[in-house]
Order: C-alpha cells, then sequence, then structure tokens
C-alpha cells in the first residue's frame, strides 16, 4: 500500500513516472502484466515491455518540456510572449518521427501476432463451449468431456464464510493438459458471448454462438492456471472461472483413463432403476449446480426474468413436456438445451427434483431410462 | 436565470416563465438548457458510479446484486455518454458558435428547440426502466447480442431512447453544420475560424455519418427479437459479430465524437492564458480532419478477440497506431504555444493543462491497446476502464469544465470565484487519479471489467480506486455550488473577461445580448 502511495503522488505531478515505477516492479504480478508460462504470453509481455518504455520515453520529453515551459515561462516571472506560431519544418519533423517509431513497433507486432494465429500442427485439440455460467471442455480424441462450474461456496460470496484462498478462482472439475505439447482450443457458445481467458496462457479469444474460435497454447511448467470469463455475459459473468492444471504426459495419461472410467460408471447407472431418494438426493445437488442461478434455489426464479418453477405450469403438467423444455430449453431465451450437457442420471434426478420440491408435490418418478428414451 | 440574458430593446418581447424555456428558439437558452441538462445527468450517472465502486470496495457481494450491479454499469455509460458529455458539447456548440463566427443565432432555431426537448423524454424512458419486471438493461452499453435479447420489458424501452437521442444529436448536428457554413460574419473564411468552431464542425459530420448506423443496428436488435428476424442469430444464418462489427463502426468515431470539441476547447483556452497565438492553426485543422478519417477505418480494434482473420487483425491494428500521429501533432501544438508565452493560470488554464497530460497518459494507453498482440491481454480488464475513463473523464469532462470557468463569466456578466475554482481543480485532479490509475494495475494484474465480485487479490487497488471515486463525487459538488453561486452574483466581468483572450464573443458585452450579433461585426 506504502509502495502504491508514493507511485500516486507521482502520478498527480507526472503519469509518465508512476507508469515507470510500474514497469521497475515488473516481477510483481499484481503490479504488471504476468510473464506467464506459454511462448506466447512471453511474446506479449515482450510487446507490452516494449511499448510502455516507448510511451515512458515519449511521456518524459513531452512532459517535461511543458514543465519546463510551465516553471520557467509564467508572466508572474515576467516572461514576455513571443509570437511565433508557425513553422512548417518542425510540423514535419514531428509528423515522422512518431511515424518511424511506430513502424519500429508494429514490425515486432506483427511477428507476435502471426505466431499467435498459427494454430496448426497441434498435438491435442479441445472444444471448450461457453454457457450461462460455466464452462464445457469436450477432449475431441478421446471422448471425454464435462462440465467446470464455480466451486466457490455461496456462504463466502455473501460474507457468512471467510473467503478461500482461491475465492471465485476455482471450479469443480478443472480441465487437465500435458505440458509441453501444443493444445488447441476450439472455442464456442451454446448461448451469449463468452471469452475464454487465463492471463499466464497469454490469450483470450471470445466462445461465440454459432460459430468456432480457435487458439492455442503450449505450457512449459507444471502447475494450475486460473483465469475467468472475460466477456460480458448476464448475471453471473463475474462466477464463471477457469483451472487450468498442467500435468506430465504420465499424469495427463492417468487423468484420461480415470475421466473414461467414471464415464463407464455413469453409464451403467443409468440402465438400472433408481430410487425415488436416490434421484431426490441426486437431483437437489446437480439442481444448485445447473439451474438454480436461473430459478433460484426456492424454485421461486426472479420475476420478469427467470420463471419460477415452484408450482410452474410445465414442472407440474405432463412429464414428457417438462422433460422436453429441460433436454431441447426454448430458442431465444436463456433457458438452454441441457441434453448434451448432462447424463442421462443427472437429467432424470433434476426432473424428479423440480416436480417434487418446493410443494410441488406430482410424486412423479422420472427414470434415466426414460431420459435415455427422449434422446 | 434571468441574468444570463438581457432584453434587447429592439427585438420583440420573448415570453417569461416556464414558457421562455419550453417554446426558447434562442440559442443561448437553448445551450443553458443543454448545460443544465448535462449537469444534472453527469450526477445522475455519478451516482450509478458510486454505487458501483462502493459494491467493488470489497470482494464479497455487499450492497447489489450482480444483475443490478450489471444494470448500474451499462445505464452509466448511455447517462454519461448520451445524457452528460454529448448534450454538455452541444450546449457549449449553441453557446458560442453564433458569437464566435459573428452571427445573431442558430440557423435552424425551431429544430434547435426540438432537438434539446427530445432529450429529457429520451433520458426519462431510459431511467424509467430501472422499475420495470426484469430491471434495467444489463447486456452492457455496447448491447452485443444474442445477450441484450435476454433483456426484459425494458428491451423496446431501451432501443426507443437511443432512436431518441440519435434522432436529437443527428438534428444538433445539422444544425451547426448549416450555421457554421451559411452564417458566418463577411471576411470569416473558414481558415480564420476558431478551433472550437472547426472541431465542431467536423463532429457534425461525424454524427451525421455514424448516428444513422447505431440507429440501424438497435433496429435490427429489434427486429430479431420481436418479428423473427435473425440478423445476429447463428441459428438463422445471422452472426452476432455483425452487430459488433457495425456497432463499432459507430462507436469508433463516437469516441472522437466525445474528443474532438474537448480539443476545439483546449486549443481556445491554452493561446489566452500563455498569451500568444495557438502553434500551427493549419496543422490543428488538418489533424482533427485526419482523426476524423481514420476514427472510420479503426473499429475492429475494439474486438480483436472475436476471431478475426489474421490479415484483419493487422490492417485494423496499423490503422489504430496510425491515428497516434495526428493526435501527437495536436499536443506538441499545444506544447509548443505554452513554450515561451507568458503563462498565467487561472481555473480554466488548470484544466486545460491538466487535459493536455492526463489526455496523453489515456492516449498511451490507447496506444498499447493498440497493438493486437497484447490487446488479446488487456482486452476486457480494468486496463481499458482506466483507459478509457483517462480520456473521457481528464479529457473530454475536464474540457468540459474548464470550458465553463472560461466562458462563464462571458455567460453570467460575473466572475467565478478563483479560489474555489482552483480549489475544484486540485481536488479532482488527485482524486481523479486515485480513482483511476491503481485501474491500470488492476487490469494489468488480470481483473476483467464488469465483475460485481473479485478475487481477494485485487482488494488494495479496487478500495485505492473507490476512495479516489467518492472524494471525486462528492468534489463534484463543490463544481455545482460555484456554478450557482457564479449564476446568482459575483464580482462584475469585462467585455474581455481574460487578458490574453481574442476572438469575436470577447467583443460583446458580459451577458451577452439576447441576440449576438444583429449587424454582422467586421473581421480584420
Ligand atoms: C441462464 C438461465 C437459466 C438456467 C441456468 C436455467 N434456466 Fe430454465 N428457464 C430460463 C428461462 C429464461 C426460462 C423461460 C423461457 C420462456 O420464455 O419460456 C426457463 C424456463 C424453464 C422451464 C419452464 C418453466 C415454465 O413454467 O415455463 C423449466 C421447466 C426450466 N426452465 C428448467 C430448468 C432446469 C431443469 C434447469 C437446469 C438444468 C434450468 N432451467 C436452467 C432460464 C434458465
Ligand atoms: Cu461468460
Amino acid at each position: 500500500m506504502l509502495v502504491s502511495k508514493t507511485r500516486r503522488a507521482l502520478t498527480a505531478g507526472a503519469g509518465a513516472a508512476a507508469l515507470l515505477s510500474a514497469a521497475t516492479a515488473s516481477a510483481d504480478y499484481k503490479l504488471n502484466l504476468t510473464r506467464g508460462v506459454t511462448p506466447i504470453s512471453q511474446g506479449a509481455y515482450d510487446m507490452h515491455m516494449l511499448i510502455l518504455w516507448v510511451c515512458v520515453a515519449i511521456g518524459v520529453v513531452v512532459f517535461g518540456t511543458m514543465f519546463i515551459s510551465i516553471i520557467r515561462h509564467r508572466k508572474s516571472k515576467g516572461a514576455k510572449p513571443a509570437q511565433f506560431h508557425e513553422s512548417t519544418a518542425v510540423e514535419i519533423v514531428w509528423t515522422i518521427v512518431p511515424f518511424v517509431i511506430l513502424v519500429s513497433m508494429a514490425i515486432p507486432a506483427t511477428r507476435a501476432l502471426v505466431a499467435m494465429e498459427d494454430t496448426s500442427n497441434s498435438d491435442i485439440s479441445i472444444k471448450v463451449t461457453g454457457y450461462q455460467w460455466k464452462w464445457g471442455y469436450d477432449y475431441m480424441d478421446e471422448g471425454v468431456s464435462f462440465i467446470s462450474t464455480l466451486a466457490t461456496p455461496k456462504e463466502q460470496i455473501y460474507n457468512q464464510q471467510d473467503k478461500g484462498e482461491h475465492y471465485l478462482l476455482e471450479v469443480d472439475n478443472p480441465i487437465v493438459v500435458p505440458v509441453k505439447k501444443k493444445v488447441r482450443l476450439l472455442i464456442t457458445s451454446n448461448d451469449v458471448i463468452h471469452a475464454w481467458w487465463v492471463p499466464k496462457l497469454g490469450m483470450k479469444k471470445d466462445a461465440i454462438p454459432g460459430f468456432i474460435n480457435e487458439m492455442w497454447f503450449r505450457i512449459d511448467r507444471e502447475g494450475t492456471y486460473r483465469g475467468q470469463c472475460a466477456e460480458l455475459c448476464g448475471k453471473d459473468h463475474g462466477f464463471m472461472p477457469i483451472v487450468v492444471e498442467a500435468k506430465n504426459e504420465a499424469d495427463y495419461r492417468q487423468w484420461i483413463a480415470d475421466q473414461k472410467g467414471a464415464k463407464a460408471a455413469d453409464a451403467a447407472a443409468a440402465d438400472r432403476d433408481w430410487s425415488m431418494a436416490e434421484l431426490m438426493e441426486r437431483g437437489e445437488k446437480k439442481y444448485a449446480a445447473n439451474c438454480a442461478a436461473c430459478h433460484q434455489a426456492s424454485g421461486e426464479g426472479i420475476p420478469g426474468t427467470f420463471p419460477a418453477l415452484k408450482g410452474s405450469a410445465i414442472a407440474t403438467g405432463p412429464v414428457a413436456q417438462h422433460l422436453d423444455r429441460v433436454m431441447n430449453g426454448k430458442a431465444g431465451t436463456a433457458m438452454a438445451a441441457f441434453a448434451g450437457q448432462l447424463s442421462d442420471v443427472d437429467l432424470a434426478a433434476i426432473v424428479t427434483y423440480e416436480r417434487n420440491a418446493w410443494g410441488n408435490n406430482t410424486g412423479d418418478l422420472v427414470q434415466p431410462s426414460e431420459v435415455k428414451a427422449a434422446r | 436565470m434571468s441574468t444570463a440574458t438581457t432584453h434587447d430593446a429592439h427585438h420583440e418581447e420573448h415570453p417569461s416563465g416556464l414558457a421562455r424555456w419550453i417554446f426558447t428558439t434562442n440559442h443561448k437558452d437553448i445551450g443553458t438548457l443543454y448545460l443544465l441538462f448535462a449537469l444534472l445527468m453527469f450526477i445522475v450517472g455519478g451516482a450509478m458510479a458510486m454505487i458501483i465502486r462502493a459494491e467493488l470496495f470489497e470482494p464479497g457481494l455487499q450492497f447489489v446484486e450482480p444483475q443490478f450491479f450489471n444494470s448500474m454499469t451499462t445505464m452509466h455509460a448511455l447517462v454519461m455518454i448520451f445524457g452528460a458529455v454529448m448534450p454538455a458539447f452541444v450546449g457549449l456548440a449553441n453557446w458560442l458558435i453564433p458569437m464566435m463566427i459573428g452571427a445573431p443565432d442558430m440557423a435552424l432555431p425551431r429544430m434547435n428547440n426540438w432537438s434539446f426537448w427530445i432529450l429529457p423524454f429520451a433520458f426519462a424512458i431510459l431511467i424509467s426502466t430501472l422499475f420495470m419486471d426484469g430491471g434495467a438493461p444489463a447486456g452492457g452499453w455496447t448491447m452485443y447480442p444474442p445477450l441484450v435479447l435476454q433483456t426484459g420489458n425494458a428491451f423496446p424501452f431501451l432501443i426507443f431512447a437511443v432512436h431518441l437521442m440519435g434522432i436529437s444529436s443527428i438534428m444538433g448536428a445539422i444544425n451547426v453544420i448549416v450555421t457554421i457554413i451559411n452564417m458566418r460574419a463577411p471576411g470569416m473564411t473558414m481558415m480564420k475560424m476558431p478551433l472550437f468552431v472547426w472541431t465542431w464542425l467536423i463532429t457534425a459530420y461525424l454524427l451525421i455519418a455514424t448516428m444513422p448506423v447505431l440507429a440501424g443496428s438497435v433496429t435490427m436488435l429489434l427486429t430479431d427479437r420481436f418479428f423473427d428476424t435473425s440478423f445476429f442469430d447463428a441459428a438463422g444464418g445471422g452472426d452476432p459479430v455483425m452487430f459488433q462489427h457495425i456497432f463499432w463502426f459507430f462507436g469508433h468515431p463516437e469516441v472522437y465524437i466525445l474528443i474532438l470539441p474537448a480539443f476545439g476547447i483546449v486549443s481556445q483556452i491554452i493561446p489566452t492564458f500563455a498569451r500568444k497565438p495557438l502553434f500551427g492553426y493549419s496543422s490543428m485543422v488538418y489533424a482533427t480532419a485526419s482523426i476524423a478519417f481514420l476514427s472510420f477505418i479503426v473499429w475492429a480494434h475494439h474486438m480483436f478477440t472475436v476471431g478475426m482473420p489474421l490479415t484483419g487483425e493487422l490492417f485494423f491494428m496499423y490503422a489504430t497506431m496510425l491515428i497516434a500521429v495526428p493526435t501527437g501533432v495536436k499536443v506538441f501544438n499545444w506544447v509548443s504555444t505554452m513554450w515561451k508565452g507568458s503563462m498565467t493560470f487561472e481555473t480554466p488554464m488548470l484544466f486545460a493543462v491538466g487535459f493536455v497530460v492526463m489526455f496523453t497518459i489515456g492516449g498511451f494507453s490507447g496506444l498499447m491497446l493498440a497493438i493486437a498482440p497484447v490487446d488479446f491481454q488487456y482486452h476486457d480488464t480494468y486496463f481499458v476502464v482506466a483507459h478509457f475513463h483517462y480520456v473521457l473523464v481528464t479529457g473530454a469532462v475536464f474540457a468540459i469544465m474548464g470550458a465553463t470557468y472560461y466562458w462563464l463569466p462571458k455567460w453570467t456578466g460575473h466572475m467565478y470565484s478563483e479560489k474555489l475554482g482552483k480549489l475544484h481543480f486540485w481536488l479532482s485532479t488527485i482524486s481523479v487519479n486515485v480513482l483511476f490509475f491503481p485501474q491500470h494495475f488492476l487490469g494489468l494484474a488480470g481483473m476483467p471489467r464488469r465483475i460485481p465480485d473479485y478475487s481477494p487479490q485485487f482488494t488494495e487497488f479496487n478500495q485505492l480506486s473507490s476512495i479516489g471515486g467518492f472524494a471525486f463525487g462528492l468534489t463534484q459538488l463543490l463544481f455545482v455550488y460555484i456554478v450557482i453561486q457564479t449564476i446568482r452574483g459575483g464580482e462584475k466581468a469585462s467585455e474581455q473577461v481574460w487578458e490574453g483572450a481574442h476572438g469575436l464573443e470577447w467583443t460583446l458585452p458580459s451577458p451577452p445580448p439576447y441576440h449576438s450579433f444583429s449587424t454582422a461585426p467586421e473581421i480584420k
């Protein structure tokens, strides 16, 4: 804090000086852009420092001249005004000199940009889908896919509990990638525009419904890297973080194998009959993770924006219609199609839960097999 | 307020009381209305900013829910841009252009009245959305689909309000152009016009070229939502990114609409207090024109992350960097005007010098943002928030405040309190830097914009920024007080007001007669 106060004092006088002192503290991630852990982020950092220093240098010259003038050429010091007001030569010089500086910055910038946009020869492709408000990951070559949502409890957000170390930057299912491999992301969205950004990986790209964007990274060091959605995407835009775990090749392989095992177990579970108690228990959890952001934990929704499910015509009407709304969503509204995001068991559990919670006592029990049949 | 004008014996009586303001076709009355309206919106938009900074004082949700927070950021921007800064410039144009070019009034007085009186209705509609089912618009002032299409009942009201603002701006712009082209006193050639007139002429053309584009884009949103079109919906063959292209084709010239008149103001103030003619008058005019031209071919630098082809990214990066050249010329010219002058630092000059320094800092961060490979890191973070508040608050708003101090004695016939004016400047300058400078660090450290809650690593700088914000907000009450005090009385102002002032407006009495120049003045 003290450091920043002195910095601030400088700002009032000369902003350039403040920028400069920020730059010297470059090791401190809190003040300056991160160097990150990929060639791209390193390139971005180098460009950033270059242009920052160029700006500081120009600032020193321009503001320096101005402050000399402000100190010397005052009426109170008896300064008599000169009457010059034109010089074509000077005008030409200060048009050309900045132009040359700009060209010299454009050259490395072009080089960096070309490297960043080259997504060819990747080792792994992962499809990233933005949802309001969570991320879906799909390892296209492995058949592994999952949804990743905020893991910070509501109590921490509403200040009823102390905030954890990774407050708002923690998820239930992080995305895992191997180090030293070129990972290509294929980024899209299911509803509104989001943007996938992890500062230490050096780049962000928009997730746009109906279109696929590409970006790549190659992480040098094992570790956990955190980021957030960077494009305003509605109510919980601030609550859809990204966590990337970079592991060595062996650990990564092991993780993939675990994911496949879990998926097989889930598929098997869909084939048996579930009891009401089991479905309600699972349904409550899955509802909280996937639906409560809009329809609220109380099922009462937010009037005017998100309808109540408590006592709603659909949640207490025919099962088929209810299931259809949840699986296929409603086009043109915030109600997304969940068929692709959730497993048969989860969908069955959620629908059962909605039909029996908050006094919607329909008594209906929806089995995973029914969901499977409806797909 | 009646002191602001005096009756002119040679002219017909005009109504007094409320009717005077409703039916007025007088450029000074309308200018005053615009300026007071802008001040009111500045307070409304400022109050919203206070809510934002209060919520961001600490991590966690304390005061407002995320949806309402998003409404605040959205409405703050719309109110400040369309309600405060633009009307303030139109108000200044109304007051000053006829006096500066030696005309009796604006060329199209009835349209002038209408273009003002649309605004209170537009903003009443916009602000009423706060009380509607589903809340006020919360998709950002940029109104990107598909998110904006999720707005509740407020949606059509948002679109209609934007249409009204656009109509008002276009009419104001037509009036400025017609006045400048047709009403100049004999001998007032184009290249003799004060720079404020020049920058407004160019701004007016930008308005006419871009406001219809905004109107078109929001109309497409309207038909997408209500009439089953799919301009911006991929499922129907449309493209949400097309909206962004159209929007920023308006939006980028718009940011120059918000700054070119400020360039004009500063170019009037600095020579007066340096007691030396503006350096490089003609290069200033050409630089303004080049900036205006370039502003039409750089729009996609707001959207480097949407996934444009590499060649597109390169084009928009180069074109954007190019804007630094004419902008640099302007800054160099201002510094050269000061050089070897005989300077005094009354309040308007303080604001002008503050403008040059802090606008240039905003220009530096702008240049940094232009570099696409790093913009991928800066984009949509607090670095961008810091950047545009440096150019808009310490840029445009500081220029408007400087202009107020500079011309207020002319308008009212009274001198403002120099002591309070200086106090206002210094408190504003210190607090505004405490408010916005730390936001650079927040952005670089990775804090996205438009979030109601954040990771605790960002706490210190957010607190600093909020403290600066509250101080800046409070300081502006001092400004309101000074303006009211000056309107109501004070030391008599002379015709020329400032020792070094040149230009036709300073040849009129203070306050000037109801119709500025009934007979055209002679221009030497
Ligand atoms: C992004 C916000 C959002 C999320 C998350 C969401 N919904 Fe919805 N939901 C909506 C909206 C908006 C509607 C109203 C659509 C319309 O206009 O009919 C809706 C409607 C519904 C309806 C019909 C209600 C009625 O009576 O019309 C059901 C049932 C429903 N949602 C279930 C779910 C389930 C189950 C989940 C979680 C798997 C879920 N929703 C998640 C926004 C959401
Ligand atoms: Cu998002």
